[in-house]
């Protein structure tokens, strides 16, 4: 009897479990198939070559808006990266006790500042002061946004490496700078290098920052200072415009901006691969 | 290297012909570094420790310990454990630095200088170290070998001195055809002796072996101790252990540690057959520990 009702429930939390797990998988694979069902037929070669076109006249593609969401997040990563590495390797190396409490507190906290409140700084600090919308606006706010997500990682993952992996490299005589360059990153590198992806992932999709930082334009968009369309922001205006012809630019931007950043993950991760990867234990 | 130049030391020969062949290829390619050693007498000393206490912040973990380290010989630390043998180990390195709240006090010289004035890159350097557990870069064969010589900014004929190190850990056989694989892919025996090369590799004057075997098979663990016996014509050996065993097997002299005391230290045979302490005496004989 007893038995029976154990049995039961393990059967029970067994499916449910199996069941959320299905679900989670196949929330993306929903979103890529109406991407595709709605947006397919609109991603052609035009799409990445033309500029938009004038309401009314069909055709015409996105490619100021790919271009601009690319120097975007080349401007965010030169900004997050650098910082959120370098702060990872002080808090997990070098910090005491207060120090790194009050960091990982700190990077806590802006990773949970509402994008558009990060939009309103960088607009106050990168737009006011020149008067004009910019692609480095738009870049430093996603930057801002990254700088978190870097730091944190790159802590945790540095805290993974073994201690008798640095104690090996500091009995040979190495300082521990030295340590860190040349034994400890390279064992975390791969880590590292997933998360900084997925952080520019998730800032290739943000919008709210950039609707009035980098602001967005119908044309291509000279050097850095000007105002620059992106994909986010495209797919905001598209798909709250009246026309249905902009509608399914949305849907084609939507599954164009999903597809790239696959793309670029799956990319890395073959290249990642081959090297000689760290700790099997 | 001045020690092929001598045939006297025939004794070991025998029993490992790939440290015969790195002493050949020793003849053959003029040495990128220093000789670790000249020859010496028997009763040199190499370092020596002076009233040494050391703290873990307030834990007193090693009582005003002295300890004579002789050049070229095999000196063996043994007790149970937490007795503070491997606190021993790395104060002679210096690793202890590594740990916060450490505190030493008392002396440690190194052919008479003081080691704590000392820069403690080049110390580690002199006084390299081996750990428990095998624990290889996650690089090449080769680039662990290299590793030492390129942070110490030793240049040229890196793929000699590689050579060198691996035939000198009795690993070369085995890996020359792979030195460009990870190192994670040899066993662990392998690893421990990959570690060995990558610390001869700068030419220690000292190697500090904190329970090398522990985590090793039989056959693997015999293997570095017939290494230990080709290392001490070049090189002093300090091995801490929990194997009474192979510290009868092994060493020269023994010091036997508990509690943070160094209760004895003597030549291995006397401190086997004829131990003075009567907590030596329990020890060795399994009463406890």
């Amino acid at each position: 009897m007893n038995l029976a009702w154990r049995k039961t429930v393990n059967v029970i939390m067994l499916s449910l479990t199996g069941l959320c797990a299905a679900i989670a998988v196949s929330a993306l694979f929903f979103i890529l198939g109406y991407l595709v069902y709605h947006g397919g037929s609109d991603v052609d070669w035009n799409f990445f070559t033309k500029l938009p076109t004038p309401v009314g006249e069909s055709g015409g593609g996105m490619a100021n808006a790919i271009v601009g969401s690319g120097k975007l997040l080349l401007i965010a990563a030169l900004i997050g990266v650098p910082i959120g590495l370098l702060g990872g390797i002080y808090l997990a190396e070098f910090g005491g006790k207060t120090v790194p409490f009050i960091v990982r507190y700190t990077a806590d906290m802006l990773n949970g500042i509402p994008s558009i409140v990060i939009g309103i700084f960088a607009y106050a600090v990168a737009v006011m002061p020149v008067r004009h919308f910019s692609t480095v606006a738009g870049g430093f706010a996603l930057g801002i946004m990254m700088i978190p997500i870097v730091l944190r990682s790159t802590e945790e993952f540095l805290n993974g490496v073994p201690r008798a992996m640095r104690e090996g490299a500091m009995a040979l005589g190495a300082s521990k700078w030295r340590t860190i360059s040349s034994v400890v990153l390279p064992a975390a590198r791969n880590a590292i290098m997933t998360a900084i992806l997925l952080s520019l992932a998730r800032v290739a999709g943000e919008t709210a920052p950039l609707l009035f930082t980098a602001f967005g334009n119908r044309f291509w968009s000279p050097g850095w200072g000007q105002p620059t369309a992106s994909l986010p922001v495209m797919i905001f205006t598209y798909a709250v415009g009246p026309y249905d012809d902009w509608h399914r630019q949305a849907w084609a931007a939507g599954l164009v901006l999903l597809g790239l950043v696959l793309l670029v993950n799956i990319l890395v991760r073959t290249v990642l691969a081959r090297g000689i990867s760290a700790q099997r234990s | 290297m001045a020690s092929s130049a001598k045939p006297a030391i025939n004794k070991t020969a025998s029993n490992d012909s790939a440290a015969h062949g790195a002493r050949e290829s020793f003849v053959k390619t003029p040495a990128t570094s220093i000789p670790a050693s000249e020859p010496v007498a028997a009763t040199t000393l190499r370092m020596q420790v002076r009233n040494l206490n050391f703290y873990y912040g307030k834990t007193h973990a090693l009582h005003n310990v002295n300890l004579d380290v002789a050049a070229n010989k095999v000196t063996a630390l043994i007790g149970p454990s937490g007795c503070g043998k491997s606190t021993l180990l790395r104060t002679l390195n210096r690793m202890h630095e590594t740990v916060r709240h450490a505190r030493l006090e008392g002396s440690i010289t190194l052919d008479g200088e003081d080691i704590i004035a000392q820069d403690v890159t080049r110390l580690r350097r002199r006084v390299g170290m081996v750990f428990q557990k095998p624990n290889p870069f996650p690089k090449s064969i080769y680039e662990n070998v290299a590793y030492g010589l390129h942070i110490n900014g030793i240049k040229g004929r890196v793929s000699d001195a590689v050579e060198q190190s691996l035939r000198r850990a009795a690993l070369w056989d085995e890996v020359k055809d792979v030195l460009h694989k990870s190192a994670y892919e040899l066993s662990g025996g392998q690893q421990q002796r990959l570690c060995i090369a990558r610390a001869l590799a700068v030419n220690p004057e000292v190697l500090l072996l904190d329970e090398p075997c522990s985590a090793l098979d039989p056959i693997s663990t015999a293997k570095v101790e017939e290494l230990l016996f080709v290392l001490k014509e070049n090189c002093t050996l300090v091995i801490v252990t929990h194997n009474m065993q192979q510290a009868a097997r092994v060493s020269d002299s023994t010091a036997f540690m508990l509690l943070g005391d160094l209760v004895e230290f003597s030549p291995t045979p006397q401190m086997f057959t004829t131990p003075t302490d009567p907590r030596t005496e329990a020890y060795i004989t399994g009463r406890f520990g």
